[in-house]
């Protein structure tokens, strides 16, 4: 008896408690603590970080190729010599493993003249300077087009009239920024041939406006990104030595 | 007193558990209020290292280790702390490039972060990518928009996590941004995309009504405002659009806040939107505090910004 009433008084207390002592919230406070140095970096932290960071710095300024002399991608008009590397060692690089995935060879190659991103100093050349120059993670997409959407594509370079790069396609314009001869690895642009273009899938999505490769007959991922294309490039040359040339050019 | 004391007692009890079948969360309010108080981050971006001296923008600013004295400090200040990130934890130094993301990983295990949302950079080493490093996260990753049933990552993240602190239970629940047109199809995969709005509201239900928490926060990698685009969800117009939620921490948008915007929601209630830039620079700090004193809570929440 005396239990029962025990646990019915509890429970009449502990329904009147309740509803006077219901949790609420009253008050919130909001601030921005900003990072700065007058914050002691934990060193329990700072030490697990430092054998990456010391493998990184190691990796990335270990010395690949030398640079003859100091390129940026504002030397030059229609093309420079920063850029005709760029779109050149894309050829080079990606075309063996194009060709072997495919039993074909690409056409061409087209950049971004945005998408250089640093320069190419003069002296020795490490990994960091692939960084520099390819911050990015976009990887090299191979397109096949029709001469429709080369047509296209050359109007446009035309029209930006900016140092995109190239490699492959030759280009020439009159005064007035007319197309006044266009070939692709040296042969007239002609109806009914594929012509397999070497891109980034950043410009395949249509970034820096380019909407020319689509439609198209068939989209190639190589899963191979431009910077480790640029890392390739540097390992197999000792010295680094691009030219302006007339790939690109107008007639004044 | 007397009586009151007794209560208290026994509130611990098991056998007062099962008698009301009362939360245990609405007896430990005494006159001492509770603070919750909750650390975030969004964009941190592989800025593991504090900017250099010589840095145009950000010199001598961020710093994981750095971060880690701040949160520590304020963990032994408050226990009751929540650590929170709203995404886009990958991409922008070499850390990421080199190891993937594990490192960022790592160190957010160490600051003992509990819980992070998904931002499109985190799938810019693919789905499979992400994956691979889970085994680095001893912290759960959150988000309710992201069906990732027909993916390797289904089952390894939760729509949302309910924590426990001091008697105070907090609901936390994450929204990712439609990853079509920002991450390639062929990194995201089958990961379907679900209406932000649609998933808040069916959160918010959840964490009110089933879990009955007191705390309800938001993990957005939505972005916090498109002024060219204001049809576009972001935070702002999703606090606009729901209810129950006490605060959405941002992300995406990389905004700098000169303090936490206040929204009135659908019932026309304060909602606290907040986000911290980017790169670690700095950490969000909101505090909310909790009483059962009928004095400090008869006249509604005071927001101090």
């Amino acid at each position: 008896m005396r239990f029962t009433h025990f646990f019915f008084l509890l429970y009449f207390f502990v329904f009147l408690n309740c509803k006077q002592e219901k949790i609420q919230l009253y008050k919130i406070e909001g601030k921005q603590i900003a990072i700065s140095d007058s914050i002691t970096a934990n060193s329990e932290i700072e030490s697990f970080i430092k054998p990456y960071r010391i493998n990184i710095q190691k990796d990335l300024d270990s010395v690949l190729a030398y640079s003859l002399d100091t390129y940026s991608k504002t030397d030059g008009e229609l093309n420079t010599a920063l850029g005709n590397f760029m779109a050149d060692l894309i050829y080079s690089e990606a075309n063996p493993i194009f060709k072997s995935r495919t039993k074909k060879d690409i056409d061409m190659v087209l950049l971004n003249h945005g998408g250089i991103r640093g320069i190419l100093n003069r002296g020795n050349i490490s990994k960091r300077t692939a960084f520099q120059l390819m911050p990015f993670e976009n990887n090299i997409v191979v397109v096949a087009l029709k001469k429709p959407q080369i047509d296209s594509l050359i109007d446009y370079l035309s029209k930006q009239k900016k140092a995109h790069p190239i490699s492959k396609l030759k280009l020439t314009l009159d005064k007035n920024y007319h197309v006044i001869e266009a070939k692709i690895k040296g042969k007239e642009i002609v109806n009914n041939q594929t012509y397999y273009v070497a891109t980034s899938d950043y410009l395949y999505n249509g970034g820096d406006n380019m909407n020319f490769f689509k439609p198209n007959d068939t989209l190639y991922r190589l899963d191979y990104k431009i910077r480790n294309a640029i890392i390739d490039n540097f390992i197999k040359l000792d010295t680094i030595k691009p030219v302006i040339d007339n790939r690109f050019t107008q007639i004044k | 007193m007397k009586r009151r004391n007794f209560i208290q007692k026994t509130s611990a009890g098991t056998a007062l558990m099962a008698l009301g079948g009362l939360g245990l969360q609405s007896f430990s309010g005494t006159s001492t209020p509770t603070k919750i108080t909750i650390l975030h981050t969004n964009d941190v971006h592989s800025h593991i290292d504090s900017f250099s001296p010589n840095d145009a923008k950000y010199a001598n600013k961020g710093g994981v280790a750095r971060r880690a004295t701040l949160v520590e400090s304020i963990r032994h200040e408050n226990p009751n702390t929540l650590l929170l990130d709203a995404g886009d934890i990958f991409q922008g130094t070499p850390y990421f490039n080199y190891y993937g993301g594990e490192l960022e990983f790592k160190l957010m295990s160490k600051l003992k972060y509990d819980a992070a949302t998904l931002g499109n950079h985190d799938f810019d080493n693919g789905i499979d990518g992400l994956y691979a490093q889970l085994p680095h996260a001893e912290f759960q990753f959150i988000t309710a928009n992201y069906d990732f049933s027909n993916t390797i990552m289904d089952t390894h993240t939760r729509p949302y996590k309910t924590f426990y602190k001091d008697g105070i239970k907090i609901g936390v629940f994450g929204l990712g941004i439609k990853l079509e047109g920002l991450v390639a199809p062929n990194m995201f995969k089958e990961t379907k995309y679900l209406d932000p709005i649609e998933s808040s509201q069916e959160m918010t239900r959840i964490l009110k009504v089933d879990e009955a928490c007191d705390l309800i926060i938001c993990l957005s990698h939505l972005g916090y405002h498109y002024k060219n685009n204001p049809n576009k969800i972001s935070d702002l117009a999703l606090a606009k659009a729901t209810k129950d939620i006490d605060l959405i921490i941002g992300g995406h948008t990389h905004t700098f806040l000169p303090k936490p915007t206040i929204v009135k929601n659908i019932e026309n209630k304060n909602t606290l939107v907040n986000q911290v830039g980017c790169y670690g620079i700095n950490l969000g700090r909101i505090d909310f505090y909790f009483d059962a004193d009928k004095n400090k809570t008869a006249n509604g929440t005071s927001i101090i910004i």
